[in-house]
């Protein structure tokens, strides 16, 4: 069974007053423990897809299965107790964190109001959690604003992981760290999944990043899935124009590797 | 190739938050007149500081030593010395999560020991309805010799289009303000100079009357391109002009960015975080690491004999088409 299904989604809008598809038709699924991309260019419907998934959206037409269950006939106590399975972490995390918040603040609210472990012992619980993303237990104290980019993304995932999800949506969650930290991000990624079996919905425009750390991509243009398949694969050679376009735009770097 | 301008033992210090932060060390750097130059650097380098340096945009209250010399012969004679023509760039933020250090010049600075000579007129060269604050918090050129820098010599391309370009006046007319501005042209000469740049840019005519909400990203730095460079400089900076883009359309603007360099016989500054990117278009590469300069070679020698260990690293962090996947290197699978 897949950890998520999504059928036949849509999303329309108007933009200067002519309706508008955001996503048409967009069906994938995602399995335990595996990361699948959505790649495309911007206005290609990768981050409508994921507001869609995590419901701070409603579709105009389709179905999301959420661990075998109709995520969008979810509601109240059901769908709060589902969600705790769900979690997300964006490229900003200064901008999805109160800054003047500290590290213990930041991940004892998941924790509290998913009843995950009780005021005592939730100190130990941060602690656990941000040795788990390879941060000193001592961030705890500091303020989100005063802890480098880096290692405010390690929070957003400690964050992530707190309540145990089955599925983690990333928005461009490695795009905008410099490169010697994305390798680090993406490392972390990789462990955890392996250890806890996360699957992650892996929303990216870089292919160079997809192709590291992917096991399938869609590929989306214009809302559409213009094709999907192995990361791997699809890459090496694509066959939809937006695919070879993505492809034929990556910087390459001609080195001579000893 | 002669010089175009050289650099010789820039520091540049400013406050933040109270604290010193030294965003230039003793950089020591000729650029060359015709040539692409990259530079490029993590969070923090000092990348966007040495570019602010050499187009004197640095806030006042920023501490500036050694100097900058540019090669007289180079521009056309100074009527006046006007400011650069560029778009102010007003968001402090630039598209990476760094750590707290470096950067580009926040709104934090003080003044400093500049004083008034420093000051930039906030009606000249600047656009109008964009200067307020901006203009004036600005300071001139760090130490020159041999000759001021006339404003239309260098263009400026900041990384977010949007805050550059006025929200409220159509794309044309901003463009030929610059023209207007820097080239003492009337009107009626500037928006056809303005028509004729928005060509060059691949842009259609009926941008001219386009307000910036109403134009793509990539569309919107078009414009901002054909800005920095309606004055004719002979030096063009972009700062992280492609990094909001998406893969696409930032290929379409490097691409932009080497036709019109070209075809003016502009020097070109191109500072990037990429070192990829970098590599496709700069003849020369200056790697940046906390303010120092690191390395400084020919592209093909940084990327295939990289002489500094950091060099190395930012090359194998790269993560290209023909990386070997992180997934297969830790035998992960689904």
């Amino acid at each position: 069974m897949s950890v998520l299904a999504v059928s036949n989604l849509a999303k329309r809008y108007r933009r200067g007053g002519e309706p508008f598809a955001a996503v048409d038709d967009v069906s994938f699924e995602i399995e335990q423990a595996e990361t699948l991309a959505l790649a495309g260019p911007s206005g290609s419907g990768k981050s409508t897809i994921a507001r869609l998934v995590l419901r701070l959206i409603g579709p105009d037409a389709g179905r999301i299965d959420f661990e075998g269950h109709d995520f969008l006939a979810l509601s109240g106590a059901a769908l709060r107790a589902r969600r705790a399975r769900l979690q997300m972490v964006f490229q900003d995390p200064l901008a999805a964190f109160n800054p003047r918040a500290t590290v213990a603040r930041v991940l004892d609210d998941p924790l509290r109001m998913h009843n995950i472990a009780s005021r005592t012992e939730r100190p130990r619980h941060i602690a656990a959690l941000l040795q788990r993303v390879g941060l000193d237990a001592g961030l705890a104290a500091r303020a989100i604003h005063e802890i480098s980019g880096g290692q405010r993304q390690r929070v957003a995932i400690a964050r992530a992981i707190a309540t145990r999800p089955s599925l983690i949506v990333l928005d461009e969650a490695v795009s905008a760290l410099d490169v010697s930290v994305r390798g680090q991000i993406l490392e972390l990624l990789l462990d955890l999944q392996r250890q806890e079996r996360i699957a992650y919905l892996f929303i990216s425009h870089d292919l160079g990043v997809i192709r590291a750390i992917a096991h399938r991509v869609v590929i989306l243009d214009a809302g559409r899935v213009a094709e999907s398949g192995d990361a791997r694969t699809v890459i090496a050679n694509p066959q939809s124009a937006i695919g070879k376009a993505l492809v034929a735009a990556t910087p390459r770097l001609i080195r001579n590797r000893p | 190739m002669t010089a175009l301008l050289s650099i010789r033992d820039l520091s540049v210090r400013y406050r933040r938050d109270g604290v010193e932060v030294q965003a230039l060390k003793g950089i020591g750097l000729g650029v060359l007149a015709g040539e692409r130059l990259a530079i490029i650097g993590e969070s923090g380098s000092g990348k966007s500081t040495l570019a602010l340096a050499v187009a004197g945009l640095l806030a006042r209250g920023a501490r500036i030593d050694g100097t900058i010399d540019w090669q007289a012969s180079q521009f056309q004679t100074p009527r006046s010395v006007t400011p650069p023509s560029v778009l102010p760039d007003i968001s402090p933020a630039r598209g990476e999560i760094g750590s707290s250090v470096g950067g580009p010049p926040s709104a934090t600075w003080e003044i400093g020991e500049s004083g008034d000579d420093g000051l930039i007129s906030p009606l000249a060269g600047e656009m109008s309805g964009r200067t307020e604050g901006g203009a004036k918090d600005r300071q001139r050129l760090p130490p020159t010799n041999n000759t001021p820098v006339s404003g239309r010599d260098i263009g400026f391309v900041f990384q977010d289009p949007s805050s550059s370009l006025d929200p409220v006046m159509p794309v044309g007319k901003q463009i030929a303000e610059v023209a207007r501005t820097h080239l003492d042209l009337n009107w009626q000469a500037a928006n056809a100079k303005s028509k004729t740049l928005l060509d060059r840019v691949r842009l259609p005519e009926a941008t001219l009357h386009a307000y910036p909400h109403q134009l793509s990203g990539g569309q919107k730095q078009r414009v901002a391109i054909a800005a920095a460079i309606a004055a004719g400089p002979r030096l063009l900076i972009a700062d992280e002009a492609t990094s909001a883009l998406d893969t696409i359309v930032q290929a379409e603007i490097v691409s932009l960015i080497r036709r019109l360099v070209a075809e003016d016989g502009m020097t070109l500054l191109f500072i990037s975080h990429d070192i990829a990117l970098a590599a496709t278009l700069a003849d020369r590469i200056a790697v940046l690491r906390h303010g120092e300069l690191i390395e400084l070679g020919e592209t093909r020698q940084i990327v295939e004999a990289p002489r500094h260990a950091y060099t190395r690293a930012l090359l194998d962090a790269h993560l290209g088409l023909d990386a070997k996947p992180l997934l297969d290197r830790q035998g992960a699978s689904a």
